[in-house]
């Protein structure tokens, strides 16, 4: 059929079969990968095509539980293949590694495997070893001061990242640096492509986790130049509860989550502390009802029962996370912050909305990949928890930012994503229960 | 802004005088600071105008620049700011003390340093864009302007440089300092006006800090406290004095335009040494000391380095020397925040309030806590702490206490108003804990997740070494003639 | 356009000047900003005649400085600026013409000499030589807010091959490629203005609007010589930001429509242009649009110290800043933070948690200082 669409499975296919051969190619590759686009499948799949050419390989990642995932699906999909991890002294290997890579705090300890997975961190201090190939992983949150530690040390490299999610940061004021091409707080790949112009960049197209309620309105809020796609179609995806509901706002709120894949539990608008305890509060409650409602999720997977495990309630700050934690939501449920969610995946997520209840924004709140995690992590729903108002907050909202001379104009802006998710998020309104 | 320093706001308002948020200074005061206020001529990105500097609030001297256009008399005053500035800075080159260092060779530092003190962060950067304007001159060829000239280009440089390093004190800006110890009834875009802080932290008796800092704002009772000057005072009586020296260049000329800068600078003359008062009140903390005998170290090294030879600063810093400093700003950042903190009670409260310190009582202790064996067994002293602060800290996460600075606590457990913690470092390598080193039960104690370690950065490849991912390595560097024939006009 | 004729009195109405624009950026919440705005009211004045005077001047050497850069920039047909377009825009530029749009003779009507913008801009639109035309001081026409602003841009307008683009000339230095942020944030806010101006007026006459490119080029004296540089500037995001923000103003209709009909902000200025409106009526009169106060107002908008003695006077925490504002998580006044924060004051609905953490910032204060 001419002009039909490719099945998302082929074209993600084309993707990767094309990275793999630009590979030989270039001296650096980057990929941008989009939430849930398969960017560890990728990593997975590229370790295993590298180390076939029998030349050793380091896989740089930016956190312990990053190196640990990377190992465990190493060890899947490549079972034969000797893997070792470079880590600290004090470094406890969890039971999901153990047995299926080296572990060491120096590379000789390692023995001679062909894949070498560390965080970058570690790498830094890993001596003066030369590698054919690398591939760094989530290289859009590592910060272009820790590639210059570790750069070195490969000839070429795989970058691999989300470009939407958060940017790497510093507690000290690099203003400084601004405009630079090395900018040390900046991201790796930004450097990187400024430095390289011409190094190929391939995108996936194709979001695996969000569902085909969500792919649309993530893409188009935070990738507006570069969408993509669901890798499933309306209704393939499924949740249903087991257990009945009783009409309560917390049961409506998740029931339209449910049926349209977004929910926004709205509260009356009011000007609060962050850590308003209405809010905190309905975000834990959202979640206990949730866990009472049996919900199941029905997938491509199959069908299965969502347990605690498999939802998040996500938050802007730690102080917000401690007060969710406080407000006791089920055992289990995984309480955190954006930046700690990065990379994560839930069946349900909950989520505080950064604005909620502020008077006004600062640039942290507005920053667009803080609502692009928190409202990315799902495979069937998402709840967004937020008081009234927020169209009126982003509209006083100032826009009298500094400006530096050759600093990359970045997209999305923060302000017209928020809104673009508020659009959305308006046809899935339910007015939170009264007070009691 | 925590709810701590918006209390403090808030109180000031009602009580119409600046509130501490400081027990102790932060900030280490040299005895014989010298004080620079620069004026700029308006519109111009360097051009001086004026400016009063010196050591002895009795005596200031005044530096002029008649024609601010006239690039002979820039250089001209330039050369007569360093005949002032140098003498003060190579002063405490005469006086070191020997350093020793476990596992190095010992090493010589300055016994004490200079201080610079500007009004605000404007003065700042102007002093940074002096020393940037005239470093790269050179005392021979075409363009020759005084040797001393490029001298005082590097330092004001390295001052100015070194102000952005997280807890240095080598040049201060007075509203910075002051805010950091008091909180006003203003906003703190107002207190970037030294005339207005000051009316809120000591206002003249028989009127309330806020008529101070509102009578602050008149241009002509208080002068703006530059680099920029009041544009009334420009059109009225600047350009006038200016025309008439273009007119006819001499000396009566040239001491008009003196006067004139003169009302305008010698307020600020007088605020400056106000604002040194107010900081000597305040006695010296801890941290403030230390931060000050890096500082020393941080002058000494840079002193001989011009003592070598070495060439100007660089425009830019180079990737590698980017990161290298980032990585310096950061640490220093981080034990710069701690270190406060431990100082003093009153900062410690803003984390409190967060929850990531509390004050308590202990309520229990188990000082022969030891976890292994044998030859492994290390004492982990147990304590329980009762507090009614609202505590927010994970289990596992590290603590640190102001009273026992070497230790390290972990949180065991956080149940209601009961912290559990377990002493995880500094306390030796007993077999029992020596007496004092564990909280008895009854002690008031006082745990932050704050930390003030210091951890060495991994190494930097030699900027010849900059990998393909940040350009590769940079063209060496060669003085270029178009540095020093930069025009300045 | 009656209403804001009657608000604004017997006066023309003033042109949306660089000044509105960045008081909008700063503070696009403000109705008595966006009202007086609207309806063209000159601020500055009003301001003085309510006895807060603007502090806002401008340094004769500033003003020299600035005119005379322009002047070189400009000198002998644009030369300079020929030569700097040349390198930044890596174009063979064989030949530039240079028309001055302000230049028909006479002391035409902003709406003549609007029409005379549009016929040159069409022609060039046109025209597709390669050589490059330099348009200086055209008139630029803009809707805001349901009203037609004429915008005198002291730019140029540069095509080349099809496409427009903005200059933009600054007295500001730009020093090893950095200039001071607030400067740069200003210029790009304005010429983001004349960007969607020129878009606009090449939308109406039935061109391509993308003609005209989001780079903007700065110019600047470079270090600390008079030396002419250019920078390409990237205006998209102010572009974004304008789009949205004229959109919103459409609302101030709605504002209006709440007003008391017979409220004005006139002046009753005499023969002499002296104002001859009692100033307590005035004071009223503007009173009776809400001000939305903060700290940034002080350097953009003309009402600052009128808004923020009313502030006071109200004891308003928005006086002492957003960041404190934010941290009392809405407590309106001084006087009630404090109550709450000593418990004098039982905490309304909605105010325990606030009230709960005052209280307990009160007790470590007392202790710790």
């Amino acid at each position: 059929m001419i002009g039909a669409m490719p099945s998302p499975a082929a074209e993600a296919a084309a993707v990767v079969d094309a990275v793999l051969d630009d590979l030989p190619r270039h001296r650096g590759v980057v990929v941008d990968s989009p939430p849930g686009a398969g960017k560890s499948t990728l990593v997975v799949r590229a370790a295993g095509h590298l180390a076939e050419s029998g030349e050793p390989l380091m896989i740089v990642a930016q956190t312990n539980e990053q190196v640990d995932d990377l190992i465990v699906r190493l060890a899947e999909e490549h079972p034969g293949l000797p893997v070792g991890r470079l880590s600290a002294s004090d470094y406890v290997v969890p039971a999901r590694v153990m047995g299926k890579a080296a572990v060491g705090t120096k590379l000789p300890e390692l023995g001679d495997p062909a894949v070498v997975v560390a965080t970058a961190d570690k790498w830094a201090w890993a001596g003066d070893r030369t590698w054919p190939w690398a591939i760094v992983d989530e290289a859009y949150q590592m910060r272009s001061d820790k590639l210059l530690r570790v750069a070195g040390m490969f000839e070429r490299a795989l970058f691999v990242g989300d470009p939407g999610q958060l940017d790497p940061f510093s507690v000290v004021d690099g203003d400084r640096w601004a405009g630079l091409s090395w900018d040390p707080l900046q991201s790796a790949v930004a450097v990187l492509l400024r430095h390289n112009p011409d190094l190929p960049v391939h995108r996936l197209p194709v979001s695996w986790r969000l569902p085909a309620s969500a792919a649309p309105v993530v893409s188009e809020a935070f990738y507006p130049f570069t969408g993509f796609r669901a890798g499933t179609e309306p209704g393939e995806r499924r949740l249903v509860f087991r257990a009945g509901g009783m009409r309560t706002a917390y049961d409506r709120a998740l029931e339209e989550a449910a049926s349209g894949g977004w929910a926004l539990y709205e509260l009356p608008s009011r000007h609060t502390l962050r850590t308003d305890a209405e809010a905190v509060q309905a975000a834990a409650l959202l979640a206990t009802r949730l866990v009472q409602r049996a919900p199941v999720a029905i997938s491509e997977r199959g069908e299965r029962p969502v347990t605690a495990e498999r939802i998040a309630i996500g938050a802007a700050h730690r102080d917000q996370v401690a007060a969710i934690l406080a407000a006791g939501p089920p055992p289990g449920v995984t309480v955190d912050t954006a930046n700690r969610l990065q990379g994560r995946e839930y069946d349900v997520t909950i989520v505080l909305h950064p604005l909620s209840g502020r008077r006004d924004a600062t640039a942290f709140h507005l920053e667009s990949g803080r609502l692009c995690v928190l409202t990315s992590r799902h495979r069937h729903a998402c709840v967004v928890v937020a008081r009234a108002g927020i169209p009126e907050l982003l509209d006083a909202h100032p826009s009298a930012e500094p400006v530096r001379l050759n600093v990359p104009v970045k997209f999305p802006d923060g302000w017209e994503a928020n809104q673009a998710v508020l659009a959305h998020l308006a046809g899935h309104r339910v007015e939170a229960a009264p007070l009691r | 802004m925590s709810t701590l320093a918006a209390l403090a706001r808030l109180r000031a308002v009602r009580t119409g005088t600046a509130q501490r948020l400081a027990t102790v200074r932060h900030c280490h005061l040299s005895e014989r600071p010298m004080v620079f206020i620069p004026l700029r001529l308006a519109g111009e990105a360097a051009a001086p105008l004026a400016a009063m500097v010196g050591t002895d609030p009795g005596h200031p001297h005044l530096l002029v620049v008649p024609q601010p256009r006239d690039r002979d008399l820039r250089f001209a005053f330039a050369a007569e700011l360093a005949e002032i500035v140098l003498p003060y800075v190579e002063g405490f080159l005469k006086e070191t003390e020997t350093v020793e260092r476990r596992g190095a060779e010992p090493y010589e530092r300055c016994a004490d340093a200079p201080q610079l003190l500007v009004p605000g962060r404007s003065a700042l950067a102007f002093t940074l864009l002096l020393g940037r304007s005239t470093r790269f001159r050179r005392a021979e060829g075409p363009h020759a302007v005084h040797p001393s000239v490029p001298i005082l280009g590097r330092w004001l440089t390295f001052f100015a440089q070194r102000a952005r390093h997280p807890g240095s004190a080598l040049l201060l800006a007075a509203t910075e300092a002051l805010s950091l110890h008091w909180a006003t009834g203003q906003s703190a875009l107002e207190d970037a006006n030294l005339a207005s802080l000051i009316g809120w932290i000591d206002p003249p008796p028989g009127t309330t800090g806020a008529d101070a800092a509102r009578e602050a704002e008149d241009p002509l009772v208080w002068p703006p406290a530059g680099p920029a000057t009041d544009p009334g005072f420009d059109a009225e009586v600047l350009a006038p004095a200016i025309r008439a020296y273009e007119e006819a260049p001499g000396e009566r000329a040239a001491a008009r335009v003196a006067e004139a800068v003169r009302t305008q600078l010698d307020p600020t003359w007088r605020l400056m040494w106000r604002a040194v008062d107010l900081l000597r009140g305040l006695p010296e903390g801890r941290g403030a000391s230390a931060r000050w005998e890096t500082d020393r170290g941080s002058f000494t090294a840079f002193a001989e380095q011009l003592a070598e030879g070495g060439p100007p600063q660089p425009k830019h810093d180079g990737a590698v020397a980017a990161a290298s400093r980032l990585a310096r700003m950061e640490r220093a950042q981080a034990s710069y925040d701690a270190q406060r903190a431990y100082d003093d009670p009153l900062v410690m409260a803003a984390y409190r309030l967060t929850g990531e310190a509390f004050t308590g009582t202990v309520v229990a202790s188990d000082p022969a806590n030891a976890e292994g064996e044998g030859r492994g067994r290390k004492l982990r002293p147990l304590l329980t702490v009762r507090t009614g602060d609202p505590v927010r800290l994970a289990t596992g996460t590290k603590l640190g206490t102001p009273d026992r600075r070497g230790q390290q606590a972990e949180v065991v457990e956080v149940d209601g108003e009961l912290v559990t913690l377990k002493i995880v470092k500094g306390m030796g390598r007993g077999k029992v804990a020596t007496p004092g080193a564990v909280p008895e039960v009854g002690d008031q104690v006082c745990y932050a997740a704050l930390s003030d370690e210091y951890q060495p950065p991994a190494s930097l490849p030699a900027p010849e070494e900059t990998p393909w991912t940040h350009g590769g390595p940079p063209p060496e560097y060669v003085p270029s003639t178009e540095d020093d024939q930069e025009e300045w006009s | 356009m009656e209403r804001f004729d009657r608000l604004r009195g017997a006066v023309p109405a003033r042109p949306h000047d660089a000044r509105a624009i960045a008081a909008l950026a700063a503070n696009p919440g403000c109705a008595r900003r966006a009202v007086m705005d609207a309806a063209g009211v000159d601020k500055d004045a009003t301001a003085t005649h309510l006895g807060f005077p603007a502090p806002f001047g401008q340094s004769p050497f500033a003003i020299t400085r600035g005119n005379a850069f322009e002047a070189l920039v400009k000198d002998s047909g644009c030369a300079e600026l020929l030569r700097l377009l040349r390198e930044l825009l890596g174009l063979p530029i064989p030949l530039a013409a240079y028309t001055d749009l302000g230049d028909i003779g006479g002391n035409p009507s902003a709406h003549l000499r609007h029409a005379h913008t549009l016929k040159l801009i069409d022609r060039a639109a046109r025209d597709d030589d390669e050589a490059g035309t330099l348009y200086d001081h055209p008139l630029l026409r803009l809707e805001i807010a349901g009203h037609t602003s004429y915008l005198e841009p002291d730019v140029v307008a540069f095509r080349l091959a099809g496409r427009f683009h903005i200059v933009e000339i600054k007295s500001f230095a730009i020093v090893d490629g950095q200039a001071e942020p607030d400067k740069v944030a200003a210029a790009a806010r304005q010429a983001a203005v004349y960007v969607l101006a020129l878009r606009t007026m090449l939308a109406e006459l039935g061109h391509d609007p993308a003609r005209v490119s989001h780079e903007v080029v700065l110019v600047c004296p470079e270090n600390f010589a008079n030396r002419p540089a250019g920078t390409l500037l990237d205006v998209r995001r102010e572009l974004a930001v304008l789009r949205r923000q004229l959109s919103r103003m459409a609302r101030v209709g709605a504002i209006v429509d709440g007003l008391p009909e017979e409220l004005t902000f006139d002046l009753a200025p005499d023969a002499d242009g002296v104002p001859t409106r009692p100033v307590p009526e005035l004071r009223e009169a503007v009173r009776t649009v809400g001000a939305r106060y903060a700290p940034e107002c002080l350097s953009t908008c003309d009402l600052c110290f009128f808004c923020r003695d009313e502030a006071a006077a109200g004891g308003s925490t928005e006086l002492l800043g957003r960041q404190v504002r934010d941290a009392l998580g809405g407590v309106a006044t001084v006087s009630e933070a404090l109550g709450l924060a000593d418990g004098s004051l039982t905490p309304g609905e909605g105010q325990e948690e606030i009230a709960r953490l005052l209280r307990l910032a009160d007790r470590i204060y007392a202790e710790a200082g």
